[in-house]
């Protein structure tokens, strides 16, 4: 937060402001100091919230096209695309949309992973993004849904079928969710509405997120603590507004590749086929967004367990703040979490590439190694390394990182080197 | 801007994982590559060969294939075919469509006019079906997008027809292709050389065939491709000089504090 108190300077601002202070809010935000040397990975705020608004208005707009009905959803998701103007536009924005969202928000978490962002005091602000992923995931699971095609009808049949393996009430779960006794109109209209809620209750959370961002303020790629306003801090504006806008228009050339481009690559074939309950997809896979989620799914051999493991694989990241036993928050100053840090990426990523493979053989093999190797990352690594490892002397402050004066992290990584020698 | 350069390693690295998933999904035979002309940046339909596409869809696949998301207008839109208004209109009204109730409460025959769908080879699913041994001819509206492999996927498979090899057991109505699912298909080989006659003189092989209608396919699963080539262009340029422009802003604003950014 600012420390200084703020006061318009026109008559009708003050008189307003008394009233209602959003120009003290609009203040606060330009003002807000940011560390200087915060590097490109933490764009990804900005990048985030512009993916968010953008998947709203076309989603608003598509919406205003679109017929929820199991008969006429596959039809008016080609109306779209054919008779209305730019519609074909609007929805490739909105599909690549979600995937570059679910791409951005992998970076932003990685790099919360990486510099230590939800640690001690930042642990509301992680738990709440935690929240908004889990709602990201739900609404994009929705939305494949909506335009009826063959992995839609089968993609919902398969997440909803796992409710029914809850002892006891999981038929009448299953049965609740569907409004009848398997994927039909009632469940697109009810999947309709819901992914139609659920990017407002997201907005809601984002504001929240920001706000608990603004309490501590930014954390750095040095993790520690920094007085602010200082040296060490820039105005949010404009400096940190032109650096967002920076990347995110190179994060929207890469979007504009997708859409004009290449639209349909991030889709499933099979999803321009319009859904029938008679025939099953050789392979149902769920978008790739979801896929390291689903390979924990199908590793375990037991339907009930294997569910519980996905959802646990969602909340150990949630409890992550209390796993992390380091004191120390950005990996740079800690030498063996670095290495297990990149081991936990490349473990991500072959669970995501076995998830869209056949669950069988050495696919399968591999799944169940990667899917352990995922919790105890999390469950026994982390918590034994912040007793156990000897992380390297922490910088007094951003500009004067120990001797040089120097920003430059080369610099300051170099000056531990030298000190060391001394 | 050494961070600048390792971002957009990552997003070469990220990007080449999604390409690869999408390749390591092959089919048991590499498909046929053909250089269609509505590929790359400033792909473009060859408007002839759409034209003796549409040909070869209502003389040969019709019969059996709808294009049920399609109307008679857009053969005369921008983008696609090309006919002229008068060419769609006559197209039309070759066809009988339903319409009414009338004043009299009655239903009646009348010829198809341009905002009319295309008219539908069978009357249901089931109907199709049973007119073809149980397997139903797929409507070919977005049939391009429905397969991995697309374009060059369809042209595979109309060329795929071949004798079945050394102890592969064919049921009766069931034909050996190569390229496609499981190597049956219920489909004769559709293509004949000079099955359909081109008013344009163009020497309808089978080869030829298939590269057109697979072309005509193309364009009726996408038939705001070409815009859709163009816009992007123009949006590519703009947001690269835009991003050219913010840069050496950001530079400017940066200059003032020591940091580098």
């Amino acid at each position: 937060m600012s420390d200084h108190e703020y006061t318009p300077k026109s008559k009708v601002g003050k008189w307003f402001n008394d009233r209602l202070p959003l120009l003290t809010l609009a203040n606060h935000l330009t003002d807000y100091p940011t560390p200087k040397n915060l590097n490109y990975w933490w764009t990804f705020g900005g990048i985030l919230t512009f993916c968010l608004i953008t998947q709203i208005i076309t989603g608003i707009v598509l919406g205003m096209h679109y017929v929820a009905h199991a008969d006429l959803a596959f039809q008016s998701v080609e109306h779209i695309m054919r008779d209305v103007n730019y519609g074909w536009l609007i929805r490739y924005v909105h599909a690549n949309g979600a995937s570059m969202f679910f791409l951005a928000v992998y970076i932003h978490i990685f790099r919360s992973l990486y510099y230590g962002s939800y640690k001690s005091p930042r642990e509301v602000i992680w738990i709440i993004g935690m929240l908004i992923y889990f709602l990201m995931m739900a609404t994009a699971f929705m939305g494949y849904v909506l335009p009826w095609g063959q992995m839609s009808f089968w993609g919902a049949t398969v997440i909803t079928n796992l409710f029914s393996a809850i002892p006891l009430v999981g038929e009448s779960i299953t049965n609740w969710l569907w409004g009848g006794y398997s994927v039909d109109n009632p469940t697109l209209t009810r999947f309709f509405s819901l992914h139609y809620l659920f990017p407002f209750l997201i907005l809601g959370l984002v504001v929240l997120h920001i706000w608990a961002l603004h309490v501590p303020g930014n954390n750095n790629p040095i993790g520690i603590d920094i007085k602010k306003p200082s040296k060490d801090t820039v105005p949010f504006h404009p400096y940190i507004v032109i650096k967002d806008a920076f990347a995110l228009l190179i994060f929207l050339l890469i979007f504009a590749f997708f859409v004009f481009f290449s639209p349909n690559i991030l889709g499933h074939a099979d999803n321009y086929i319009e859904a029938n309950p008679l025939v099953t997809p050789a392979h149902i896979v769920p978008e790739w967004y979801l896929l390291p989620f689903y390979a924990i799914l199908r590793s375990v051999p037991d339907k009930l367990l294997g569910i519980i493991a996905m959802f646990m694989a969602i909340f150990v990241l949630v409890i992550l703040p209390w796993l992390d036993t380091s004191k120390v928050r950005s990996t740079v100053f800690r030498p063996i979490y670095k290495q297990f840090y990149w081991f936990l990426v490349a473990d991500v990523l072959i669970l995501g590439y076995v998830g869209a493979m056949p669950a069988e053989g050495i696919y399968l093999l591999i799944a169940r190694v990667a899917t352990a190797y995922y919790f105890a990352h999390f469950l026994i690594i982390l918590p034994f390394l912040g007793f156990k490892e000897k992380t390297t002397p922490l910088p007094l402050s951003i500009t004067e990182p120990i001797l040089g004066g120097s920003p430059d992290m080369a610099m300051a990584k170099n000056n531990f080197n030298y000190k060391e020698k001394l | 801007m050494r961070n600048l350069i390792r971002l957009s390693f990552f997003f070469i690295l990220v990007s080449s994982l999604f390409f690869t998933k999408v390749n390591a999904a092959g089919e048991q035979h590499d498909l046929l590559e053909v250089d269609w002309s509505f590929k790359s940046f400033f792909g473009k339909f060859d408007r002839a060969s759409l034209q003796r596409g549409y040909q070869v869809y209502t003389e040969v696949c019709a019969s059996c294939h709808s294009l049920k998301h399609l109307s008679y207008r857009n053969l005369a839109e921008k983008g696609g075919p090309e006919f002229t208004e008068l060419e769609a209109k006559a197209i039309a009204s070759n066809f009988e469509v339903t319409d009414g109730p009338n004043s009299d409460g009655e239903m009646f025959e009348r010829p198809a006019k341009l905002s009319d769908k295309f008219v539908m080879p069978y009357a249901n699913v089931q109907e199709a079906i049973a007119a073809n041994g149980g397997a139903y001819p797929p409507d070919m509206s977005v049939l391009v997008k429905a397969r991995s492999g697309g374009a060059n996927y369809i042209y595979s498979v109309l060329m795929g027809y071949d004798e079945p090899p050394a102890g592969m057991e064919l049921d009766d109505g069931v034909y050996y292709n190569k390229y496609m699912y499981g190597n049956k298909i219920k489909m004769s080989s559709p293509l004949d050389d000079d099955i359909v006659e081109y008013s344009d003189g163009t020497k309808a092989s089978v080869d030829q065939m298939a590269k057109d209608v697979t072309t005509f396919l193309q364009w009726t699963a996408e038939p705001h491709l070409e815009t859709r080539h163009k816009l992007g262009f123009r949006v590519i340029i703009y947001l690269s000089v835009l991003t050219i422009l913010v840069y050496f802003s950001m530079k400017k604003i940066w200059s003032r504090i020591e940091t580098k950014v």
